[in-house]
């Protein structure tokens, strides 16, 4: 009977939808060749979103780290990249080392925050974007409250710059996404979902808890820098108060919890609605930010695991293979309601 | 002179973050549940004893009379319909919800009332002070907002140890499974846990009103400073919490007096510096629960 059941990763679904996705990201490579700056301005602020959805997403749904303070390391990067080319660096080169300094700075960051748990851990961080917003805003030669300019990019062409910060966007979204599905996917992936279904538990068959924490959380803070780092280079202004604001999270959460907290699809898709909703909305900002969160709770309490978690469960639809699924004597492990992702313990029976 | 002023300004401030901080302590203390929409009730409180007394003719302390029941009822109704749903979610729900919660109503206040700053009267309060010097002045506002805090702080303290609904509400918060075994409801409990937060800040609203001039977005800040004084303390004691105010508010009015932009991060830097040397809080040797 054991030679009936297999453990499969790789569906032939999620094979073709990897074939797609790879494919649609050459196509979004030409774009800058048949559509005007706008629409790829426009594109890139998608960009952003869909990285910032995944960063929280990894963080919250795979670390079980609520953290409403992720515009801290959006605000570093944002800013690491002002302060890199006035030291003559590429403003290009300056995204990528946004992002890995942002991550830097989240390991100091983390041996202070990750003495609180739960819902302490998620206002010590909004504590620490503060504080980082309070530093930049009392710091003359970051411009103040009144944020700076970026004009080392203007050596470029405007109609160039436009499609190279759109290439520059599109390259590290797909190279963070690309890496959160290594990561998701390896030894750290599995300790991970461990520590997120019951920490105490995973603790005591010894998987490396604060280890596996530490590194989704540098992960997610690098996302967030360059995301940051990429807003910088696409609006070429910044102030203290809008990239470390709180509303940042807004977006996270209502992306992450619409689209489906712990699946890997449900925040992109979370993305694309919120990018709509904004091109929409976006005049009537108070209201519209009433309705996030309206629907944030609304999700909450009536559909846990969004709507991408909802056609998993219906459907045992998977196109990224994060997890495992056993195919032979059960059709899917994922057949029970409410059921967790597949487990993947290949040791288990 | 200056220096001795701006301690005691502290202090009494302090009062105030503490009167904000006894209601997140008292909902995680008895739910573990982290609030984070208190600060934006608390400001809705701010908002709904403004319009009380401009549309009643009210001094703001009589508008209590109609906000502090209103804001009860609004934190009971709030615990059955979102909190208690959301806490089957597991324990990352509930602060989801109170988040999407906080969005929602921060943004309102901001649609209704506009970004412009507005104010409360304490009438003669708000400018009565004692000059012990030329320097150094004692507030009557103040020192009013720090008795209040010690009474409230205080009431809430006897209340726990000292009535049945007190002690139901520890033995849930212990263990509600067991506490419903004897014959406790525990969605009562928590919902007057709730109804009891949620007015102490809606109280503590109506004084931040009355000590500066306000506008809708600065909830999310109450709710920091709150949280900043719970952690200070450390979590578990009321007694804590107001000493936990204390020490930030002085923190603050002391960081200001060296440099005016530094007073709020000077509080935060001393939270950061209490997490990583002493990160159980200041009185971490003693057990108090609440």
């Amino acid at each position: 009977m054991s030679s009936e059941v297999r453990v499969v990763r790789w569906s032939r679904v999620s094979l073709a939808f990897a074939a797609s996705t790879c494919g649609l990201l050459v196509a979004l490579a030409f774009v800058p060749y048949v559509f005007g700056p706008g629409t790829t301005e426009k594109l890139t602020e998608l960009f952003v979103l869909i990285i910032l959805a995944a960063m929280w997403n990894a963080l919250a749904g795979y670390g079980g780290l609520v953290s409403v303070g992720q515009q801290a390391f959006i605000g570093i990067g944002a800013y690491a990249v002002i302060v890199l080319t006035d030291h003559g660096i590429n403003g290009y080169l300056a995204v990528v080392l946004a992002g890995l300094f942002a991550g830097l700075v989240s390991l100091p960051t983390s041996l202070l925050v990750f003495r609180l748990r739960g819902g302490q851990f998620a206002i010590g961080m909004w504590v620490v974007a503060e504080v980082f917003r309070l530093l930049v805003t009392n710091d003359a030669s970051l411009g103040g409250g009144t944020g700076r300019a970026l004009t080392s990019l203007d050596v470029y062409a405007p109609a160039d710059r436009q499609a190279y910060t759109y290439w520059v966007a599109l390259a590290v979204m797909a190279v963070l996404i690309l890496a959160g599905f290594v990561l998701l996917r390896s030894r750290v992936g599995a300790a991970l979902q461990a520590v997120r279904d019951d920490e105490v538990a995973a603790r005591s068959v010894g998987v490396p808890v604060a280890r596996a924490k530490r590194i989704v959380f540098a992960f997610a803070a690098a996302g967030c820098g360059a995301a940051g780092a990429i807003t910088m280079i696409n609006t070429l202004s910044v102030t203290p108060d809008s990239i470390f604001g709180v509303q940042w999270t807004a977006y996270m959460i209502f992306m992450v919890l619409l689209g489906g907290l712990g699946t890997f699809e449900g925040p992109v898709l979370g993305a694309l609605v919120l990018f709509g909703i904004q091109q929409e909305f976006q005049d009537a900002a108070s209201w519209y930010l009433v309705g996030l969160g309206a629907v944030a709770i609304g999700v909450t309490l009536v559909l846990p695991r969004g709507v991408w978690g909802a056609v998993v469960d219906r459907f045992g639809l998977r196109l990224v293979p994060v997890g495992y699924t056993l195919r032979g004597l059960l059709a899917h492990t994922s057949g029970a309601p409410g059921h967790e992702r597949p487990e993947p313990s290949m040791t288990t029976t | 002179m200056t220096w001795v002023n701006a301690v005691i300004q502290g202090i009494l401030l302090g009062g105030l973050y503490a009167l904000f901080a006894c209601g997140l302590s008292l909902m995680f203390g008895v739910m573990r549940i982290i609030n984070l929409a208190h600060g934006d009730l608390a400001l809705l409180g701010t908002f709904m004893v403004m319009v009380a007394s401009q549309h009643l003719g009210l001094s703001p302390f009589a508008a209590l009379v109609i906000v502090l029941p209103g804001a009860a009822a609004v934190g009971y109704v709030l615990q059955l319909g979102i909190l208690q749903r959301s806490l089957r979610g597991g324990e990352l729900a509930p602060l989801l919800a109170t988040f999407g919660l906080s969005v929602v109503i921060g943004n309102l206040l901001l649609e209704i009332f506009s970004a412009d700053t507005h104010s409360l009267s304490a009438g003669a309060l708000t400018t009565a002070s004692w000059h012990i010097s030329s320097q150094l002045s004692i507030p009557a506002l103040g020192v009013l907002i720090f008795a209040v805090a010690v009474l409230v702080l205080g009431g809430l303290q006897l209340f726990l140890s000292r009535t049945s609904l007190g002690r139901a509400m520890r033995a849930t918060a212990d263990d509600p499974g067991t506490a419903e075994l004897v014959g406790i409801n525990s969605r009562r409990v928590y919902a007057t846990a709730s109804a009891i937060a949620i007015a102490s800040a809606a109280l503590a609203g109506m004084f931040f009103g009355m000590r500066s001039s306000f506008d809708p977005t600065l909830g999310p800040a109450q709710l920091i400073f709150a949280f900043e004084a719970v952690v200070i303390g450390g979590l578990g004691s009321l007694w804590a919490t107001l000493v936990g105010g204390v020490i930030l508010g002085v923190a603050q009015t002391v960081g200001a007096q060296i440099d005016p932009s530094w007073s709020i991060l000077s509080g935060h830097i001393l939270f950061l510096a209490v997490l990583a040397f002493r990160s159980g809080g200041i009185f971490t040797a003693r057990e108090v629960r609440v």
